[in-house]
């Protein structure tokens, strides 16, 4: 338990610092970082494959990107624009939102007992990929639908439109 | 955890690591002998016998250069990416299953540091991992090369790691399993290699382990006659050293998981009738498995010094109109091979 705590710390503080922090550059290596503990709590929670798969796809390929798309950014203190009132507001406003559910949802907080799970290796390889494919077989057929009708469009988009002569 | 496990795994992570750096280190010699050898000449002879201290001397010469971190360079960055390169290459072999079992008295000891179920996922995320040390450490350098060589190896490894990742799957479809340690016991002997039911996903792999290893014909990202030497110009003394270690290092790793997953790793024809104790046969195995791995070096060895290097349009091209349809239909045929298989024989 008191791993998990200190893990659970180190997401908080570093999801923060990744908010806090000036520097884009900063900001995305410290998201990398809460990424990485989010794949600790995988593994706290038995779940190696998830673990891995969160390792492989959010750390090794999307933030990859991210970093990729800021680096040829290239922002820094002279380039960045200027932000209006109207953008402050509305953040101030959203925040105020996610604030008001927070809380919301703190009041009604009952802390549960405990669960103990019927089948702790549920986590594995071999139990996940049963599971899916018997008992949450047509909700996994749609997410694939779903990424497949993404990946077409974004083939799509990066393809050159004919040149009109 | 009871210390004598620990003492076993501490004594099994420093015996492959100093391995791997051996290996890594030699790999700079044989590399330079290699390519003596296709260009007939000599290569380094001046170092000892056969210029066998050659890669201390480089060692060395890299530790007493200057170091030097130019004055625009983002300095905690700038350190952070050869220290990323080679952290990453070294824990990659954390799951790579060196042998069978030796037993010392009552004791078996596992030649595997960690046997995870996941391993080969685990390997993949590793190499997943080690393309951020040369994207910090070249946009970290404050030079536009070094930042278009960190941008090419970012786009090149995201883009080969797919196709791998196809290749690999097909592989998971005939083993049924992730676990490495697994995957090479079911090899024994000579026929039951997976190289003779995967030759095309093998292949695939191969191709693609040369594109993240960077690797001529995919060295782009520090292409000298286009960006200087790319991510790292700006890099000097043992922060370069850091940077070709690491990539000899993969070397050595890719060519250990291409002979684990392939060739049967530590498996050898005829292991099991010629009548050999189980230690025997565990000492010529963890033999032959190096035997693999260095042929396999010198395989990285001989295509660097036969291809020219390709343009960049023709390795994307390469690794998203070639290898990831022919990964996708090599999934779909040893699918409908398996399937074949299990309804009429």
């Amino acid at each position: 338990m008191s791993v998990f705590y200190f893990v659970a710390f180190l997401s908080i503080f570093f999801a923060l610092m990744t908010i806090f922090t000036k520097n884009p550059v900063h900001s995305v290596l410290y998201l990398v970082i809460t990424f990485f503990t989010f794949t600790v709590h995988y593994i706290l929670l038995n779940a190696q494959f998830l673990a891995v798969v969160n390792f492989i796809v959010y750390m090794g390929a999307i933030m990859v990107l991210f970093l990729f798309v800021l680096m040829l950014l290239n922002l820094n203190k002279d380039t960045e624009p200027l932000k209006s009132n109207l953008v402050k507001l509305m953040g101030v406003i959203a925040g105020a939102c996610l604030l008001l559910t927070v809380g919301g949802s703190l009041r009604v907080l009952e802390i549960s007992q405990p669960i103990v799970m019927k089948n702790p290796d549920i986590g594995l390889v071999g139990n996940l990929g049963k599971v899916l494919f018997s008992d949450f077989l047509l909700p996994f057929e749609i997410s694939s639908i779903l990424l497949l009708t993404a990946m077409v469009g974004a083939v799509l988009l990066a393809k050159n439109e004919p040149k009109k002569a | 955890m009871e210390l004598a496990f620990v003492i076993e795994k501490f004594v099994l992570v420093t015996i492959v690591f100093v391995i791997s750096l051996v290996v890594a280190m030699y790999s700079t010699l044989a590399e330079r002998k290699v390519a003596g050898f296709m260009q007939d000449r000599f290569g380094p002879d001046r170092a000892g016998p056969f210029g066998i201290l050659q890669p201390l001397c480089d060692g060395g010469k890299f530790f007493f250069k200057e170091e030097i971190i130019p004055a625009g360079a983002h300095k905690p960055l700038f350190i952070l990416g050869p220290t990323i390169a080679i952290i990453t290459a070294c824990i990659g072999s954390a799951v790579i299953p060196w042998g069978q079992s030796l037993t010392i008295g009552d004791r078996i000891i596992e030649l595997q540091v960690t046997d995870i179920n996941v391993g080969v996922l685990y390997i993949f995320g590793v190499v997943a991992l080690g393309v951020y040390g040369i994207m910090l450490g070249g946009w970290a350098s404050n030079n536009k090369f070094s930042l278009m060589g960190a941008v090419r190896a970012a786009s090149q490894s995201i883009s080969y790691e797919l196709a791998m990742g196809l290749s690999l799957i097909a592989l998971l479809m005939v083993t049924q399993s992730l676990s490495l340690r697994e995957i090479v016991a079911q090899q024994s002997g000579f026929v039951n290699w997976n190289i003779w039911v995967q030759p095309l996903g093998f292949l695939i792999f191969l191709v693609c382990a040369f594109a993240e290893c960077n690797r001529v014909p995919f060295d782009l990202p520090e292409c000298e006659t286009e960006l200087i030497g790319g991510y790292n110009v700006e890099y000097s003394s043992m922060k370069l050293g850091l940077y070709m270690f690491s990539e000899y290092i993969n070397m050595f790793v890719s060519s250990a998981l291409m002979s684990a997953l392939y060739f049967g790793g530590y498996n050898f024809p005829f292991m099991y009738d010629l009548g050999l104790s189980q230690n025997w046969i565990t000492i010529i195995g963890v033999i032959v498995f190096f035997v693999k791995i260095f042929a396999f070096i010198f395989f990285f060895m001989w295509i660097r010094w036969t291809l020219p290097r390709f343009r960049y349009d023709q390795l994307m091209n390469l690794g998203w109109k070639m290898l990831i349809p022919l990964a996708i239909a090599n999934i779909v045929l040893t699918g409908v091979i398996t399937i074949i298989k299990d309804t009429f024989f």
